[in-house]
């Protein structure tokens, strides 16, 4: 398990990082949430060891990081790049070699990486001349081609046509599900929704919400519902309920209680016939905003 | 990290480097094109030394000069006709009869004296020589530019790669990865290795080339003149040229655009420039060159140039290398700290204040 406890971080008076702590557990999706400058890619940077935070600490199984020990670590930073003159393939040769993988199996990765990338044609171009999709796959291929064991990927989605999302989205739990942690972050919330175990929500520097993404949605929930049906007059001015849309279909209601929920049913069914009476789950982007609010 | 993990890792970054800089064409046709000037210069040269031509002479009828060689004489009936060979240039001098005593003989040039021919007219006493193996003034005129022109072009060319090749890491963002994976001091201990294999095997290229130059045109002879202040050029180049690319890969640090190189690697630029100015206008002043021949920056050239003069006592050459040295572990690790600092600090240049803080 990752663990990061009690991250601070200032640049000058700005505080960017404050007491940041949260886990990413192995063989989980972790998704990173918040607005641009929430401190999201300053988090990574730390976590990577490439940035020092002015305090707290980052662990791995227990054992706090030190310099050279997050070797076995994948990395896809904000700011994408890699060598412009070298070839794709010996570009993610080099990267798994200096990740410490011996030269045959480094470039057997590299082969299984590119076929499942789709980059098979371009393995022998330089980054230069791919478009900038297939850049973003080689990014993507460089984080994890030395079979990492721990990822962490900033906003990994970003760029990608909706295809070679499904093809990372895939990859991506692919890794998971070897039991490594998975930390990523991403402004597509909708994917986040899809593909992430657990959900980290970052505003102005603060956690505002760490846990399964479940419970998230079961602690936000309210007594949302849907109703479709031929006649909807009926739900005006009924207590315990607040109207929040009206579509050609039906209307969507805040009950406040359960038994409100139940006579709006019997009610619905008075008035004639329904199609459809369910509950509405929060999205993600719900969630969100009155975390961060 | 283990020591035995960080050496493949310097390893890797060095072989980068290298393979890297052999795909450039740029840099191997301007190798090609430094080899054939080298040769073209060495051969050329002892060519045009080693066949003298005649000199073409006007000769008046009655003038004697069949046992004088290296003359080829050219028959007039009077001096007019002399004369106007001479003007015309169809000829270099012309051999007139005198009255004026002892020889009986006068000769006519058009605009300068002709030196060689006085010389091949006249007899000369015999010469002893008493220093018989000091050097060649014009020799040793040679020895001081060669050993400044390829210090300078090699400093410069390999120092700037560096440099850029810092940059690049630092323009692309591709550093994020390499700093998440290793360690920073592998990263610019593996760049400053490959760069210089890379100066050291184009010096190494070239010697070679001139060896052969000098063994095609029979030059070989002058080879125990200049072995020793060669040898030790070697050594010097090596430590001195390390020095450089620290300096030249932490000022590159500053920098996030190549457009910006300049800006900051001008200082370095100067410490190659100055000596390389200083060893062309003062190789005869063995004070300015005795000075230089300590200087760290200066050493590699003026150094072994005095050993070639042969006035550096045996363990001249011995102090300043220790002074060359220690100065560059000093600003290796003054380098190293400004690297370390620099390479993450993307956008606005970085100033000299921000790298060197504690």
């Amino acid at each position: 398990m990752l663990q990061v406890r009690g991250l601070d971080k200032s640049y000058g008076s700005r505080k960017v990082l404050d007491d940041v702590s949260f886990d990413v557990e192995p063989g989980k999706m972790t998704g990173f949430v918040g607005g641009n400058g929430a401190g999201k890619t300053t988090t990574m940077r730390i976590i990577l060891g490439v940035l020092e935070p002015d305090a707290g600490e980052v662990r791995l199984d227990g054992e706090t990081l030190r310099s050279g020990s997050r070797r076995g670590f994948g990395y896809m930073p904000e700011e994408r790049g890699l060598y412009p003159k070298m070839r794709l393939e010996e570009q993610l040769v080099y990267l798994a070699r200096l990740h410490g993988l011996e030269t045959p199996v480094a470039r057997a990765n590299t082969l299984a990486l590119i076929e499942r990338l789709g980059l098979r044609e371009r393995a022998g171009e330089p980054i230069e001349k791919l478009s900038l999709g297939n850049q973003q796959r080689a990014q993507i291929a460089a984080a994890l081609v030395h079979d990492p064991d721990v990822l962490v990927l900033d906003e990994p989605f970003s760029g990608l046509d909706p295809m070679a999302v499904e093809v990372v989205v895939d990859v991506l739990r692919e890794r998971a599900n070897r039991g490594i942690p998975v930390l990523f972050s991403s402004h597509q919330l909708d994917i986040v929704e899809r593909l992430c175990d657990d959900l980290v929500i970052i505003a102005d520097g603060r956690i505002r919400a760490a846990g399964p993404r479940r419970d998230l949605r079961a602690k936000h929930a309210t007594l949302r519902y849907r109703v479709a049906a031929e006649n909807t007059a009926w739900l005006d001015g009924r207590p315990g309920v607040t109207v929040v849309e009206r579509t050609p279909e039906g209307a969507m209601f805040d009950a406040a209680d359960a038994n409100t929920v139940q006579d709006a049913l019997a009610a619905a069914l008075a008035h004639g016939a329904v199609t459809d009476f369910s509950r509405q789950h929060p999205t993600l982007a719900e969630i969100f905003k009155e975390v961060v609010r | 990290m283990s020591a035995a993990t960080t050496t493949q890792i310097v390893r890797l970054v060095a072989a980068r480097e290298i393979a890297m800089r052999l795909r450039s064409v740029a840099f191997l046709v301007s190798t090609g094109i430094l080899l054939a000037m080298v040769l073209g210069s060495i051969v050329i040269g002892s060519i045009t030394a080693a066949n003298p031509t005649d000199i073409r002479v006007a000769v008046v009828e009655g003038v004697d000069l069949s046992n004088v060689p290296g003359i080829e004489a050219v028959p007039v009936d009077d001096r007019a006709e002399a004369e106007d060979l001479v003007r015309s240039g169809d000829v270099e001098a012309a051999i007139v009869p005198s009255d004026t005593p002892p020889l009986g003989i006068a000769i006519l040039g058009d605009r300068d004296v002709p030196t060689d021919l006085i010389s091949l007219l006249s007899v000369a006493p015999p010469v002893e020589l008493l220093d018989a193996n000091a050097p060649n003034p014009f020799l040793a005129y040679l020895v001081a530019i060669a050993f400044g022109v390829i210090f300078f072009a090699s400093a410069m060319t390999f120092g700037m790669t560096i440099a850029q090749s810092v940059v690049e890491e630092k323009s692309t963002r591709v550093i994020e990865i390499l700093l998440a994976a290793i360690p920073t001091r592998a990263l610019l201990t593996g760049k400053i290795l490959g760069t210089s294999v890379l100066a050291v095997g184009q010096i190494a290229l070239i010697l070679l080339v001139a060896a052969i130059g000098a063994s095609l045109s029979g030059q070989l002879d002058l080879i125990p003149a200049i072995g020793p202040a060669v040898a030790w050029f070697g050594v010097f180049f090596i430590v001195g040229f390390v020095l450089l690319a620290s300096m030249f890969a932490a000022t590159g640090a500053l920098v996030s655009r190549q457009e910006d190189i300049g800006s900051t690697t001008t200082p370095v630029t100067m410490l190659v420039m100055i000596p390389y100015f200083l060893v062309i206008f003062f190789n005869t002043n063995p004070l300015v060159i005795g000075i230089m021949s300590y200087v760290p920056f200066s050493a590699p050239i003026a150094m072994p140039l005095r050993i070639f003069l042969g006035t550096a006592q045996w363990w001249e050459p011995l102090v300043a290398l220790v002074i060359l040295v220690l100065t560059t572990v000093l600003l290796i690790r003054v380098g190293a700290r400004i690297y370390e600092r620099s390479l993450l600090k993307l956008g606005a240049r970085v100033s000299w204040k921000e790298a060197l803080a504690r």
